[in-house]
Formats: structure tokens, sequence, C-alpha cells
């Protein structure tokens, strides 16, 4: 009890620095919508125009950093984001929560079928290393050398336009109202196929190799010799014994990639133009979108804590030596 | 087996009830065109109910024999030729080495369990202890249940002198005594009838060292288990060994009776070997190593392996390699085999501290 509560206090400090950092960094950053529109409309605009801008941002009420940090924090805690300047007057929270499933499910479900099978086939080649099946590593690392944007753009090349398999881009049929029918669900399986091949394809070489090399090392293990001794069946001592242990690396890795999925795959979301959140990030970045960027950036940390959070549990559930008391 | 063996004598128990007869196991490192031969053509032969004492400095092959002969050598080790004979309880003969995978793993652990080197390491660390002795019982026993399991590790636990509510603590939980006493009743659990002892207590201190010695001699008393016993540690042999077998540079150059071994070493190295430990019993004497160290496995010398470093070395020595057979004190020691050019006979002269006699009876 007392590791849960050790690590429950370690991530309340690092949620309040996140979030504090989230507040001043935007802040620090040379310009604003304002002067971006000054600049935009190469210094026509009168002052009245530049005033009722301001009004209109909401940066005319002279509040001093300390104020705006606080009031920050209230709105926080009512759910409230502000609102958006790029997608002007959608609040942010809004604007969030229509990309973030997008997102989510599309790279979710790449990333913890990468994961999946990039474990398994790492644990089978790294318990039988030297045979013919290490031939998978140079190719899975050949895929994941290439750049993304590029790889990218030939599998939308080959499978949409040559071979027209998959549409080339957006997450469902335009034209098609969201709604829980099979039409829908379907268009939109369709059109994430694509995306989520890629992603699977060019990410899985460092699962492979992750756990092909923690198997090889765990393979040399005096307990795995043991189990050998003991006369189980092969495949439990792969299992039980090697892969048992060679999958905890893997277990924090895989935290880390799903608090990145939230950050989004912004290439893949912007080469095949998919309405998720790191497509979102993108234009706010361009627009000087203060709020957007601040919501984008914290919804991204939390994910990360809260993954990181969830990698602590199922660590300590996996391995008993994290869960010493003291 | 062990309450008859005192009556015996040691000639008629080795003819009458070989348990494991290795016949000229060859190992190689490497599967390239030059791999390093490590163990040539050794034989070696364990009676029931005896403790055989295996060593030798570190490199000498001694774990290499113990790992060949069981087939658990890690790549890039491979078994180049020999036989190695295990004789069950009911008297039926199979070669491990020929075993399909099948047979071999019902062999393992049921004929013949093995205790490693590291017991720190030897231990999984994510598995119960409890889980990782019902483990054992049940790759070979598919009926017991799992109350008859849990019950039987109990039991063994308590054997080794360790509260069976222990079966519930992970590895990191238990000291380095514990966890070898751990793997020695791991070991134990399907009763076996040969125990390979890898240094079991090389990484514990000299009073859990005693410990342990004392308590492998006494379940092997009430079990009735043979034991091969590895370490680099002459003087402990003497006090747990039945015999002793010296291994240098892959090869058995002395075998003799444990006492006979230590208190009348014939090979010059076993000699060497003896005055590097103190003695555990006796006057004060001072140390004395060997010098220079073994050979380069991949570059043998021809002759003998030990002659750049032995004290006798004579002409012949550089040129042929002796063979592993009787002294000529044959008559006296019948079941002593030495591989040193320094008894076939021949010699002129064997130095006196080579050539003591076991005083009459």
């Amino acid at each position: 009890m007392r590791f849960f509560i050790r690590r429950g206090t370690f991530y309340i400090i690092t949620a309040w620095a996140a979030v504090t950092l989230n507040f001043f960094l935007p802040r620090i950053m040379p310009g604003d919508p304002v002067s971006s529109a000054i600049i935009k409309s190469g210094g026509q605009i009168s002052p009245d125009a530049i005033n009722s801008l301001k009004v209109l941002f909401g940066l005319d009420n002279g509040q001093s950093l300390w104020e705006q940090y606080t009031s920050y924090w209230g709105q926080l805690f009512r759910g409230d984001l502000g609102l958006s300047f790029a997608f002007f007057p959608t609040p942010v929270s809004a604007v969030i929560q229509q990309s973030l499933p997008w997102t989510v499910g599309l790279v979710g479900i790449a990333t913890i079928l990468s994961v999946i099978l990039g474990t398994t086939v790492g644990t089978l080649i790294g318990w039988r290393r030297g045979t013919k099946a290490d031939a998978v590593l140079p190719v899975a690392t050949f895929f994941s050398a290439v750049p993304y944007f590029w790889f990218g753009l030939i599998a939308i090349l080959l499978f949409a336009v040559t071979w027209d398999f998959f549409p080339a881009s957006k997450g469902y049929q335009p034209g098609l109202v969201p709604a829980w029918n099979w039409e829908f669900i379907s268009s939109v399986l369709w059109h994430g196929t694509l995306p989520a091949l890629t992603i699977v394809v060019s990410s899985i070489s460092g699962w492979i190799l992750g756990m092909r090399n923690m198997m090889v090392t765990v393979g040399q293990e005096d307990y795995v010799t043991v189990a050998q001794a003991k006369g189980l069946k092969e495949r439990r001592v792969m299992v039980s014994y090697a892969a048992r242990n060679a999958v905890l690396p893997q277990i924090s890795s895989f935290a880390l990639a799903l608090g990145f999925i939230v950050g989004g795959t912004l290439v893949m979301e912007m080469v095949f133009s998919y309405p998720g959140i790191g497509f979102v990030l993108y234009q706010a970045v361009n627009a000087s979108d203060y709020p957007l960027m601040q919501g984008c950036f914290l919804v991204i940390t939390l994910a990360i804590l809260v993954a990181n959070m969830m990698a602590d549990v199922v660590y300590a559930f996996l391995d008993p030596r994290t869960r010493q008391e003291g | 087996m062990t309450t008859t063996a005192p009556a015996l004598t040691h000639a008629t128990l080795q003819a009458a009830d070989p348990i494991l007869e290795i016949k000229n196991l060859s190992v190689d490192y490497g599967f390239g065109d030059d791999p390093t031969h490590v163990l040539q053509d050794v034989s070696l032969t364990l009676n029931r109910g005896e403790v055989l004492g295996l060593a030798g400095e570190s490199g000498c092959g001694k774990s290499t024999l113990a790992y060949g002969a069981t087939r658990l050598l890690p790549p890039p080790g491979v078994i180049r030729g020999g036989e190695v004979i295990f004789t069950g309880r009911d008297g039926v003969k199979t070669d491990i080495l020929t075993l399909n995978d099948k047979d071999l793993r019902t062999a393992r652990w049921r004929d013949f369990a093995i205790v490693f080197q590291g017991a720190m390491n030897s231990l999984n660390p994510v598995h119960r202890v409890g889980t990782q002795l019902i483990d054992a019982i049940k790759a070979h026993d598919k009926t017991a249940t799992k109350q008859e399991a849990r019950e039987r590790a109990a039991y063994v636990l308590e054997m080794v002198g360790i509260n069976a509510d222990r079966l519930k603590a992970y590895p990191h939980q238990l000291s380095g005594g514990m966890r070898q006493r751990v793997m020695i009743a791991m070991a134990l659990v399907l009763e076996p009838e040969l125990l390979i002892m890898d240094e079991p207590t090389t990484a514990l201190d000299v009073v859990m060292q005693r410990q342990i010695l004392e308590e492998i001699t006494d379940l092997r008393d009430r079990l009735g288990f043979s034991v091969i016993f590895i370490t680099h540690d002459v003087s402990l042999l003497v006090e747990v060994a039945d015999r002793i077998a010296i291994m240098y540079a892959g090869e058995i150059v002395e075998a003799a009776d444990a006492k006979d071994a230590y208190l009348r070493p014939r090979h010059p190295y076993t000699k060497g070997l003896l005055n590097s430990f103190p003695p555990l019993r006796g006057p004060r004497r001072e140390l004395q190593g060997i010098p220079g160290s073994p050979p380069d496995m991949a570059q043998l010398p021809n002759g003998c392996r030990f002659a750049d470093r032995c004290p006798f070395v004579m002409d012949r020595c550089r040129t042929e390699d002796p063979a592993l057979s009787r002294t000529a004190l044959k008559m006296s020691e019948p079941e002593r085999l030495v591989a040193c050019h320094l008894h076939d006979g021949k010699a002129s002269e064997v130095p006196a501290e080579l050539a003591l006699q076991a005083p009459q009876k």
C-alpha cells in the first residue's frame, strides 16, 4: 500500500509541475494572435481594429501573470480550457473532444497491435536466436529507418492510387453523418486500415528488437537453465521463465508509447489528413492559438502521466521486487 | 543402498553398481572450422550411493563435464562424442546423450537433478518459491493434485530446514543461504538418484558452507542418492567426498579414494592443488600456489598439459601425453588412476612426496 501512496504523491507533484510549465511556456514564446493578425494584414489595420481584436481574444484585461495563473487553475478544475483562437469561438475542450477519439482509436489500436505482434515475434526469434528467423530483423529495421512521411506517401501511392484498395485520406467517407451504425463504423474502419498498417509496420521493429535482445539476455540467466534442467516443457520455459522476465522492460516502453499516442503521430495525421489531435495541434501552433496549444499539451502530459501510472501498477503486479516495502 | 555401502569394499562397489558412466566424452566450444576442444575423451564413473568430488582450477572443465553429461551446455558448447550411461534403480541403462527430447525431459530432475553454481540467480525472481517447486513436480507427475504438490513442496522445504510458510516468499525475500537451501530442496523434490552439485557453497560464508555441507551429507544418508560434487576447494572435498577426481585443462589427471588423494597425492598437480589450500586439521604450514597458469585450450602443447608448470618435468612429458592408468603401485592401490609418466613404472625415480605409502594395517 505504501508503494502506491508514494507513487501517487509523486504523480500529483509531477502533474502540478506539468500544468505550471504548460501555463508559462506559451507565454514565454514570442508573438500572439493579435500581432500575427497585424503582420498578416501587412500593417494595414487600424488601432481600433487591433483593440477590438484584443477584446475579442480576451487579451485586454491587463491581468498580472499571477492572476492569470490562479484563474487558469480555477478554470482547469471547472473543465474550462478557454476558447480556441483558430476555431473561434469553439471552446478548446470541444475541439479536443472532437479530435481525441480519432487519434486514440486509430493510433491506440495500431500501437497495441504493434506491441503484441512485435513482442511475440521478438520472443520467438530471441528464443531461437541464430536461426533463419533472425532474417525478420533487418527487414523490420529497414521499415522503421525509412522516414515515416515518405513511407506514408508511398503507401498511399501504392495502395490508394495505383491499386485502389484503401481511401487516401480522411477519417470517414465525406457526407456520412457520424453515428453508431454499421455504415459509418465500416467507413471509419476502412479509412483507418492503411494509416494503422503503416504505423504498425514502421514501429514494430523497435518492439521486436527490444524483446529479442531481452530474451537473449534472460535466456542466459541461471534460472532459465534450471527450468530446463527441471525437465519443464520447452514452451513453458520460454513463456513462463524467459519471456515472463524479458517482457518487463517492454512494459515501460509501452507506457511511454501509450502517452505519445495522444501526442499523436502528427506526421501520420498530416499525411493522411486524419482528423486527430496531432493535426489540431499543428493548426494551433500555426495560428499561435495558446488556449488550444495549452489544451493539447495538457491532455498529452496527463495522458503520459496516467499511462506511466498504469505501467507502475502493472509493473508492480508483474515484478514482485518493485513491491518491496520501505 | 547407503546402509549397506560401508560393508562393501569400494572395488566391489565399482564393479557391481555404477549409476553414471561417462565414457570418452568430448566437448567443443565453437561451431566453426576451428573449435576449441575443451574436453577430449573424458571418462568417469560414479557408483551408486557415492559422493564423487570433482576438483580443479577455474576453467579446467569441471562444469563443462557436468553440463555436457546432462546436455545442458549453453551454446556454443557442442558435444562431439562419447556416451553417458545412466543406470536406474530398476537396472535399465540409458545413454543420456542419445535420448530424444521428450525422454530427456522426463529423465531430467526425476533421474538426475542439479544444484547450480549461483544460488542467487538460480531462482526466477518473479515467481514464488512454491510455484517453482511445484513446477518441477507438475512437469513430471501429471496426476498430482495441486494440494499434493504443495504438500510435497512443503515437505522438502522443511527437510532442508526452511519453514513451509516460505513457499509463499519471493526469492528476493530470502537470504543467500536460504536460497541455496531452496535450490537443494528443489533438486530433491522428485527424489532423484543422482544429484550434481556445481560449487553449491562457493558464494556462501564458511559458517553457512559448513551447515549446508552437513545437510547434504545428512540427506544423502537418509535418501540414498549419489552425488557429483564440483568445487575448486579440495580440502572441502575431503570432508564430503568418498572419491575425488582431479581435473586439469580438460582432462582427469588423478582419481582416487578421497583420503588417499588428500594424504598421498600421486600427480604433481594434485599435490600443487593441495598445497594451495590450508589444511582443515593438523599443523600450520605455508601455502604454496602452483606457478604459472593453465594452458590456452585453443593451443594445447604436445605431451602432458601440465608439463610447463610441473616441478618434476622430464623430457618425455614434452612429447608423450600420459594416459590415465593404474600406478606402478597398482597392487596396493587398485582403484587409483593417475595420468603421469612418473607413475608408469618406467620412470627412474618417483619423487618421495608423490610416492607416500599408506600405513600398513
